[in-house]
């Protein structure tokens, strides 16, 4: 099993995630320069966040039109595990991994803060190890966050469960104040139509570990492996 | 030939515009209250093409392929005069 982490020009959290996977997971994880192309293929491959290309023109779109992209959609394509994480899911949504899009935040300034979101479909590969309705504590760290889509989208979502996560409060519940974006819905993970893409603004890899003040988010990674472990 | 083309991308009817609403809140602690503000991002291209509508047709391109997000944004294309 080997998973990789894709860099690009302005990534900053790939050694933040590459050693909430290697080091702290165990699963052999390989650090990819976008320039380099993948050059095998890979059992799960993480977009970590950062500011890609400044954030120009948009956060992520950039970074979407290079050629490891294509790479990218050819093993989401074989079915493969891809997890977008902050302006890796900006990237993600830029290549049309999944629907909707997130945009600047309903208060249009960054922002750095622990969240909780609610785990709302916990039969896919980036969480078995959840509950359904499981409350985690991870942190977000964004100024383009705020997930938008159109209300016939919103509902195909809805109705496949393709809707990971929702900010929530300590109790589970969805209220304006702890929707610290905007986002529609409170949605702050999407996933595709396979559940084999998840594309989420949270920071699991920033709460893998207790001395981070919270492990909440090593489940995404563990059940990642654990999915691919069992084939 | 060398067309001059302005792309207008905007968001689209009902999506929220955040930093016009704070724009918007800031012209008005000025004393210049506004009914509507909304902002768009202008690009001025020039492209070769054989005619002005293989040109437009280019930048129209550009803008399904790059330059706008189609589920927040609208764009026009026009040669620029």
């Amino acid at each position: 099993m080997r998973f990789a982490v894709i860099q690009f020009g302005g990534s900053n959290c790939d050694l933040d995630t590459h050693h909430a996977l290697q080091d702290v997971c165990g699963v052999d994880t390989d650090l990819v320069w976008y320039k380099e192309g993948l050059g095998r293929t890979y059992d799960a491959i993480i977009i970590p966040g950062g500011f890609s290309y400044g954030d120009y023109l948009r956060a992520g779109a950039i970074a979407a039109r290079t050629s490891i992209m294509e790479e990218v959609l050819a093993h989401v394509r074989a079915g493969r595990l891809l997890l977008g994480i902050c302006n890796g899911a900006q990237i993600g949504a830029e290549s049309r991994l999944v629907s909707g899009t997130f945009t600047i935040n309903s208060y249009p300034k960054f922002i750095c803060r622990w969240s909780c979101i609610r785990v709302e479909n916990a039969n896919t590969p980036f969480t078995l190890s959840y509950k359904e309705g499981q409350v985690i504590r991870i942190p977000i760290a964004h100024k383009e966050g705020r997930y938008v889509a159109s209300s016939s989208t919103l509902k195909e979502l809805n109705n496949n469960h393709q809707i990971a996560f929702r900010f929530c409060n300590r109790e589970g519940i969805s209220t304006p104040e702890v929707n610290f974006n905007g986002s529609m819905e409170h949605i702050t993970g999407v996933l595709n139509k396979h559940n084999t893409v998840l594309l989420m603004m949270p920071h699991p890899e920033r709460a893998s570990e207790k001395v981070l003040g919270s492990d909440d988010g090593r489940g995404i990674f563990e059940s990642m492996i654990a999915h691919v472990e069992k084939g | 030939m060398k067309v001059p083309i302005q792309i207008t991308i905007s968001l689209k009817e009902g999506i929220l515009d955040p930093e016009a609403r704070a724009i918007q809140h800031a012209l008005a602690d000025l004393g210049f209250p506004t009914e509507r503000l909304s902002s768009a991002r202008l690009f001025f291209i020039t492209v070769e093409a054989l005619t002005e509508e293989a040109a437009l047709a280019q930048a129209q391109q550009m803008c399904e392929r790059l330059l706008a997000n189609p589920v927040i944004h609208r764009y026009a294309v026009e040669v620029a005069r």
